[in-house]
């Protein structure tokens, strides 16, 4: 039988404020445990939250740049529930008035655009973190995370693959980036996704049970997770067995979920009003104000960058995924002419690197008008494109000036003929069997002197001279 | 002279005079703690030293310069559920007997601000549930006009001490009468303020939406005199209200011809004894006598206040005690098998019957598939009775009415009945359930020479009045007498 897997996503955004959402702590990561707290995010007796204005209007943000409606006006609840990491055993959230509802986002999926609903968007306080000494079998908190400001992001169960589920997690990871929303710094934990599942014969209206994967930190995690639990709820009904409603915990090393608790074990959250909080009400001007705060998002970028400066689709919608990666792009583009070349190096060497060093396209060791300058010396034909992979590490390692680095490492292109000769001449001669085998008209062999050459020149000889000297003096034998 | 039976206002103006030194006051107020609190049991924590000390710094200022604030150097106790930097606050648990809190109460800097004196803590019902000061881990506190009698409670300790001489004032807490019943049974003045007019930022939450801290006092005046110090909008208290407040004081001696003063019918049939209900009936004559208009109102949902009070209370208190799990800070029980058995165990040691009591019944109305049957349903009837009162005062000024059902009740003698404990609450529920003012002053003693206590109940943020007719009363009831000892 042929199954259709249905699937949405519950997205958990820290929020990238200064400081926490009921308190003056500060947000920043890291930190030694327990020094970026104070009575209130700890849940000491007798403290009371202050809702901070930013985060209400990050989350607003996020809702617009999602096309959610604005709530004028909702309330915050408290979620009550027991855990060593939840200092005051409830986390202030909201229950039913969010913030943001009803809104959409745009993916692409084999050049089909598919809309995924968002039913709503949430603010709430993130819980402090557990850590367990294996050597002593203690468990102890830090509580530097308790309190820092989140925002759920709650979608319809729109998404029909794994595909679908990536492009949509980076293009909404693109919008909160372009917003400042959120830093999206999945291996801070600064993003995360809980993935509701299920599956169903295809044609049938009715959803099947579905299962929730909680706290996947990586894109990666998603899109296997996703996968692995299609093939199991699927082989599951296939042998006649029942899909279970139930939590699941995905171990990302062993590429497996397992049962955390069924619906029976779930907790009875006992939500109600959180009244040391007035509601949140916003104002019409606010809001426009906010609107107008909200910079170009990823679409119109992408657009832009195909209309403006002509490079396909594919090496826009590359680069605009990011938005420190489109702005360098763009910045790298102002100052260079070939930007394709520079598109082309970003989508390549420049991302390989990134990848290679886990890093963010926040962390490039150098500025863009490097990359664009680099470009530029292999245009003007001062350094050839192998070489100029050379000083593209060198750039990477440094920091430098890409021409600077040419002069101080003689990198420029030799295009002294009389230079070049000699080197021929030199190879020519270490290589009489070659020269027999291109004479019997063995022409490949050619190739072989070629990158003798190059070699002894160290890859500064301007390939198309080389070329035309070792023809000519080939002629000679 | 006795130093410690002196009203707040007689006290500054006798330091101004130098009749005694604030040293020679804290210590009279030290050494009859010394002497009488073994029996009345108010205090959890005397703290000599510190207000020894803080005598001669006091004395320094008023000799510096007279214009110092009212209450410089004026002893004062604090109930054990407002948080003192480096000093014990216990709630009157075992759960915080071992909690010294790192951060002051808003109420705490303002009474330092104004140079008070902090002699102790005082005693209370766990967590502020109960109103006969019997639920503290510690000790029952007894009424001083009785020693066989509660105080009242749930500020029982704040009640006692103002009434015996053990504190010049006091703040308590009222979260449904707390404030205004002990000072009932106690024969001294309570006031619990509007929501929203003096901040909440560390006191312990019992129920958020009702807590109130407030003044115990020995006259009316003393009472505005502390509201001057201790209300006020304060950003960290995002319910605290952002108006302007007034002088207190400056509405003591206005005239109240004319005040409209409205007795709710149904107060007087709430079970009433004979010597509360003659007492409050000859309190509205003498308003009466002062010039004031005073009619009959109704308030036909009072009896819905009870079970509205304790739903809603009880289900905020469910969630503001589940901090208290042996984690972070206060008691955690001393042997456990595994994160579950941690907390409860923690929990079943640390909590007392009647906070595991509302505990439970809290839980219970926010639990799915109760929670529109009780916890929503008594949202709504808390928004009817809010207009109950809202109509009552279209036609009145103030509503008058006994403020408990009867007097100072014997130890033990409903220990095993806590509805009809609840049942006292009556008359003061309502006013936390609607948020108002209301003020307890003493009207008399019943046959037995317990003290009888009149409410008089305001509207929101209109403490003013109040202060005005408790003070005109208080100056033709003549009744100032404190209990011998």
């Amino acid at each position: 039988m042929e199954y259709e897997v249905v699937i949405g996503l519950e997205v958990h955004a820290e929020l990238a404020t200064q400081s926490k959402i009921y308190c003056n702590c500060t947000t920043e990561f890291g930190g030694d445990p327990n020094t970026h707290c104070c009575p209130i995010c700890m849940g000491m007796p007798g403290v009371l939250p202050v809702l901070n204005k930013k985060v209400v209007e990050y989350a607003i943000k996020a809702g617009l740049a999602t096309n959610c409606r604005i709530a004028a006006f909702s309330k915050q609840d408290r979620k009550n529930y027991f855990y060593p990491d939840l200092p005051k055993a409830f986390q202030t959230s909201q229950y039913d008035l969010p913030l943001c509802y009803d809104g959409h986002v745009d993916v692409e999926v084999d050049g089909l655009v598919k809309k995924i609903g968002i039913t709503r968007i949430h603010i709430e306080e993130d819980a402090g973190k557990l850590l367990h000494d294996a050597w002593s079998g203690d468990t102890l908190i830090d509580y530097n995370r308790g309190g820092v400001p989140l925002i759920e992001i709650v979608t319809e169960p729109d998404m029909r693959s794994a595909e679908e589920v990536r492009a949509f997690f980076e293009k909404l990871k693109a919008i909160l980036e372009y917003t400042g929303v959120s830093d999206c710094k999945m291996q801070e934990g600064s993003l995360r996704a809980d993935v509701n599942l299920s599956v169903r014969p295809k044609g049938q209206a009715e959803y099947g049970t579905r299962t929730e994967m909680k706290n996947l930190n990586s894109i990666r995690a998603i899109v296997r997770a996703v996968e692995s639990e299609a093939k199991r709820q699927i082989s599951e009904i296939e042998y006649g067995g029942m899909i279970v409603q139930e939590t699941r915990r995905w171990d990302d090393a062993k590429g497996e979920s397992y049962s955390m608790r069924s619906k029976e074990e779930a907790h009875d959250y006992r939500y109600f009003p959180e009244p040391d909080l007035c509601p949140i009400e916003v104002d019409e001007n606010w809001m426009k104000d906010i609107q107008a705060s909200i910079p170009e998002l990823p679409d119109a970028r992408r657009k832009r960058y195909i209309q403006d400066y002509g490079i396909p689709e594919y090496d826009a919608s590359f680069i605009t995924a990011s938005k420190d990666l489109a702005d360098f792009f763009e910045e790298a583009a102002k100052s260079g002419d070939n930007i394709k070349a520079i598109s082309n190096w970003i989508m390549g060497d420049l991302s390989k690197k990134l990848n290679d060093n886990n890093l963010e396209p926040s962390q490039i060791p150098f500025c863009p008008e490097h990359l664009s300058k680099l470009v530029g010396l292999i245009d003007s034909n001062i350094i050839s494109g192998k070489i100029a992979k050379q000083v593209f590490d060198f750039m990477w390692d440094t920091g430098k000036d890409p021409a600077d680095i040419v002069e101080e490492k003689g990198l420029r292109v030799v295009t002294d003929t009389d230079a070049i000769r000699g080197v021929v001449l030199e190879v020519l001669q270490a290589n009489p069997k070659t020269i027999e085998d291109i004479k019997k008209g063995k022409a490949k062999s050619i190739g072989f002197l070629i990158g003798q050459i190059m070699r002894e020149t160290k890859g500064k000889a301007d390939p198309q001279t080389v070329r035309s000297i070792l023809t000519e003096e080939l002629e000679k034998y | 002279m006795d130093l410690t039976q002196l009203t707040i206002m007689e006290t500054a103006k006798k330091l101004r005079e130098k009749e005694f030194s604030v040293s020679e006051l804290v210590s009279a107020y030290l050494n009859r703690i010394q002497k009488h609190d073994a029996s009345i049991g108010a205090y959890i924590t005397v703290c000599s030293e510190n207000a020894i000390q803080q005598a001669e710094a006091m004395q320094e200022k008023i000799n510096a310069n007279e214009d110092v604030p009212v209450l410089t150097g004026i002893p004062l106790g604090l109930k054990d559920n407002i948080v003192t930097r480096g000093l014990l606050t216990s709630c009157g648990s075992k759960m915080l007997s071992n909690f010294i809190p790192p951060y002051d109460a808003t109420v705490v800097q303002k009474l330092q601000k104004n140079n008070a004196i902090l002699l102790g803590k005082l005693n209370m019902d766990e967590f502020a549930m109960g109103n006969s000061n019997e639920s503290s881990w510690y000790k029952p506190v007894k009424n001083p006009w009785d020693l066989e009698r509660v105080s009242g409670g749930s500020s029982g300790g704040a009640a006692a001490a103002v009434a015996s001489g053990m504190a010049g004032f006091a703040l308590g807490t009222d979260t449904g009468g707390s404030i205004r019943q002990p000072a009932s049974f106690c024969g001294v003045v309570g006031l619990k303020p509007t929501y929203g007019a003096v901040s909440r930022y560390g006191v312990v939450a019992f129920a958020s939406s009702f807590d109130q801290v407030g003044p115990i006092t020995r006259n009316v005046a003393d009472c505005a005199v502390v509201m001057n110090a201790i209300a006020g909008h304060d950003p960290k208290d995002s319910t605290s209200a952002d108006i302007e407040y007034p002088d207190y004081t400056a509405f003591l001696d206005q005239e109240i011809k004319g005040l409209k003063i409205g007795i709710p019918r149904e107060y007087l049939q709430a079970g009433l004894t004979a010597d509360v209900k003659q007492q409050v009936l000859k309190a509205a004559k003498s308003f009466e006598a002062l010039g004031a208009v005073v009619t009959e109102v109704s308030l036909p949902l009072t009896e819905y206040a009870i079970p509205v009070y304790y739903l809603i209370s009880s289900a905020e208190a469910s969630s503001n005690l589940a901090r208290y799990d042996g984690i972070k800070y206060g008691y955690r029980a001393s042997e456990y098998e595994d994160i579950i058995d941690l907390y409860r165990k923690t929990r079943s040691e640390g909590f007392g019957t009647e906070v595991k009591r509302r505990i439970i019944l809290g839980t219970y109305a926010l639990s799915s598939g109760y929670y529109d049957a009780f916890y929503k349903k008594a949202l709504k009837v808390r928004r009817l009775i809010y207009e109950d009162y809202k109509k009552a005062f279209d036609q009145v000024d103030l509503l008058l009415g006994p403020t408990v059902p009867t007097t100072a009740f014997k130890i033990g003698e409903k220990a095993d009945n806590p509805l009809e404990m609840y049942l006292g609450d009556i008359c003061t529920a309502s006013v936390n359930i609607v948020g108002l003012c209301g003020i307890s002053v003493p009207c008399g003693t019943d046959s037995q020479g317990l003290p009888v206590g009149l409410q008089l109940i305001g509207r929101p943020f209109d403490e003013g009045t109040l202060l005005k007719a408790a003070h005109a009363f208080e100056k033709v009831a003549v009744y100032h007498a404190m209990p011998e000892l």
